[in-house]
């Protein structure tokens, strides 16, 4: 037994490595990162070589952690709830397939879209999968989860999804490590066809997952982590579900063991129907809790209204918590309802303070030059995507106007100019180039559409925290292999100096009929800095 | 014994140096800790904070409800103000007096300084100026620290400790700096204490 403070991503990671794990998988993206992070700086990780190195994109992550999986060897992927739309494919289907060797998908959710697009709640995507979900309460239940996490997927063959929200995974608390399991032999599915979804195959295959259902509703009722409380107290008309995270926020209200009401924490799914029951039928008014969507009130109060009913659901659907955002000890006491304690208003000088980019940034320099060569041109034409240089939306550029989802940069300004809006621009950076935005570029290049694609070029991914980019001394080789003219590939130092040279490319290249791109490359000034210390 | 504290600044600042120091501290003691951090460097140049919460019995919650914290720790004026809200009415603010302005609309010094003074809640200092004095202007967040560490029940020793643990890797140079940046911030703590005191 050891005892190490760490954060819930760091905590799955360690539960991982300690539970037997071959293989990591993953694209960096925040709140999930430090996952895979923590297995790469990870000692006994690096010992036992388990695969540690950033994929491509999500889908190509889930799709070799399932292929590991297929060997008979445990596997992990990673990635932020948005990255799990990227994978969307093979999760939907490894449900279909099942798993072989132990399989963990773990999806960190962004309520309150801290760094996100969505707050999009995975749980509602396991549902549609019929993937059974784990909700860590803390530190301690992530690790539990990742340490058990392989034998479960073992024994039920089907993938495990770990869901956890930026609260868990960027929070730190002492976890205790439990002794480390043996990895798993290569050991090749029994039935060879397991893997092979035709339409015969897919039709088997789906019963049986069908069928795996009862076994994990079971698996749910009689989980540790799906604990029913009855409450101390003689008064039973009011009682808590409590989901995940929740849980610590409505326990943060009763400081001294002092909750007396029927309780229900939930943490595995799919819901345990029984313990649920159980609950309806004790309370007349239930709370419901959970980080997210109002997946399990909405389960429970269905779409009809019942006249006369004896059982009251409130939470998100009824308003007595915020339909959005994610929940604090504050937003449940209001629920419960207990009395206000804030004191203090924020004083009216306070102003906002949106993060911004860093002096000396090569996308600055970049916007510079292409606001000034787009002026002929009038607004509205410039696509871009996710990554540092979407601040370039914010003043004093105001340079973009589009951030979507990881490649749509390239792909909008093509059907933007398919519109007739010409030229249009794609502003993307290099590593969610090779994310998603090399398909999009081969569209471009089959209709020779006229657009004008800026790789802004920094090296890294810098806005997770650095870590190696796909794309790093592959740039141009890519390009030219998927066609485009190599005349019409221009590589430039994105400085204050060149500013007149870059306007003077940018202007050629908007002119031009047909596929541009643009390669402004200079190192990001954080990476550089912590290369220049080393 | 439980302390609720809120460290904030701008991202790029420094604040998770101090929450490590408080959470290795806290450790060493064999309190119970959690901290909620915020992450990724698209943060850079906004307003970051960090629920740091040591206690004797296990900690439940990874943020702290409002109207519940005991302390505002802030390497940024306006920042140290964002959080008011989170405070006790036993509630303290040891804030770095430097402003950071990245934005068009940041209050004026006179403002700044006259809500904190109508407070009476706000102990300002100028801790880079004295990082600077000690040729080590990167531990200006040591000196805040030094200065808000009457306010933390930990042993002194302890904060010694961490921060011995946490730069051992720099060089004793470093090491020594920064031990000498908390003891400049805890004769500060000292003048903060009886200020707060006196106006009981």
């Amino acid at each position: 037994m050891n005892k190490l403070l760490l954060l819930g991503d760091e905590a799955i990671a360690q539960g991982a490595i300690d539970g037997g794990m071959s293989g990591i998988y993953a694209y960096p993206g925040t709140p999930s990162t430090e996952i895979t992070e923590y297995v790469q700086k990870n000692k006994i990780a690096k010992e036992k070589k388990i695969h540690n190195q950033w994929s491509a994109n999500e889908k190509t992550a889930m799709e070799s952690a399932l292929g590991m999986s297929y060997a008979g060897k445990r596997a992990m992927v990673c990635m932020k709830h948005v990255g799990l739309n990227v994978a969307a494919d093979p999760f939907m289907n490894s449900a279909i397939t099942g798993s072989n060797g132990g399989l963990i998908i773990v999806v960190a959710d962004d309520p309150s879209m801290h760094s996100s697009q969505n707050e999009q709640d995975s749980r509602v995507f396991s549902k549609f999968a019929m993937i059974p979900v784990l909700e860590p309460m803390d530190h301690k239940e992530a690790y539990e989860m990742a340490y058990n996490g392989f034998e479960f997927s073992e024994k039920h063959g089907i993938p495990v999804m770990i869901r956890l929200t930026t609260r868990l995974a960027h929070s730190r608390s002492s976890v205790e490590t439990m002794p480390a399991k043996k990895e798993n032999e290569i050991s090749l599915p029994e039935d060879k066809t397991q893997f092979v979804l035709l339409p015969s195959i897919a039709r088997r295959n789906y019963k049986v997952l069908l069928k795996n259902q009862i076994n994990l509703e079971k698996e749910s009722e009689k989980s540790p982590y799906n604990q029913y409380f009855e409450g101390k107290g003689s008064d039973k008309s009011f009682g808590i579900i409590a989901c995940g995270i929740t849980y610590n926020y409505l326990m943060e209200n009763y400081p001294d063991n002092s909750f007396k009401y029927p309780l229900l924490k939930i943490s595995q799914y799919p819901l345990p129907v029984k313990k649920i029951q159980k609950m309806v039928d004790t309370v007349g008014l239930l709370l419901i809790l959970e980080d997210g969507y109002p997946m399990v009130e909405e389960a429970i109060k269905g779409i009809i209204k019942y006249k006369n009913a004896n059982l009251k659901v409130i939470g998100r659907l009824s308003g007595h918590i915020p339909r959005d955002g994610e929940l604090d000890p504050n937003i449940v006491r209001k629920a419960i309802p207990m009395t206000d304690l804030v004191r203090y208003s924020v004083p009216d000088i306070v102003k906002n303070r949106p993060p911004s980019m860093c002096k000396g940034c090569g996308h600055i320099d970049m916007y510079n030059s292409l606001n000034e060569s787009m002026l002929e041109y009038g607004k509205g034409r410039v696509f871009s995507d996710i990554g540092c240089y979407t601040l370039g939306a914010l003043p004093p550029f105001n340079a973009i106007n589009s951030c979507v989802d990881m490649g749509a940069s390239i792909t909008m300004a093509k059907g933007a100019a398919d519109a007739g809006l010409i030229p249009s621009v794609a502003v993307i950076g290099d590593s969610t180039f090779t994310h998603s935005g090399m398909t999009g570029l081969l569209d471009c290049i089959v209709e020779n559409t006229p657009v004008v694609i800026i790789i802004s070029d920094n090296s890294t991914t810098a806005m997770t925290g650095g870590q190696e980019s796909h794309a790093f001394g592959r740039l141009e080789n890519i390009c030219k292999g998927l066609g485009v003219p190599e005349e019409h590939i221009r590589v430039f130092v994105p400085l204050k100096k060149n500013h007149k040279k870059m306007i003077e490319i940018m202007k050629e290249e908007l002119a031009y009929n047909g596929v541009s791109v643009l390669i402004p490359r200079r190192d990001c000034v954080q990476i550089l800095g912590k290369k220049k210390k080393k | 014994m439980k302390n609720d504290i809120i460290i904030a600044g701008v991202g790029g600042q420094g604040i998770v140096s101090i929450a490590t120091v408080i959470g290795m501290a806290a450790l060493k003691e064999g309190l119970y800790v959690k901290q909620a951090e915020v992450h990724g460097m698209s943060q850079r140049g906004g307003a970051v904070q960090s629920h740091m919460r040591i206690s004797d019995k296990p900690v439940v919650s990874e943020l702290i409800t409002k109207g519940e914290g005991d302390l505002i720790i802030s390497v940024e004026p306006m920042e140290s103000l964002r959080y008011m809200h989170y405070l006790s009415e036993k509630g303290v603010i040891i804030t770095n007096i430097n402003p950071y302005k990245n934005i068009n609309d940041y209050p004026s010094e006179y403002d700044l300084t006259k809500t904190m003074e109508d407070l009476g809640i706000c102990y300002y200092l100028d801790a880079d100026k004295i990082a600077k004095e000690i040729k080590s202007p990167r531990s200006s967040n040591i000196v805040i620290l030094g200065a808000a560490s009457l306010f933390i029940d930990l042993e002194y020793e302890s904060l010694q400790y961490a921060i011995k643990k946490l730069f051992e890797r720099k060089g004793k140079k470093v090491v020594d700096v920064n031990l000498k940046a908390l003891d400049i911030g805890y004769d500060i703590s000292l003048l903060a204490k009886y200020k707060f005191n006196r106006q009981k």
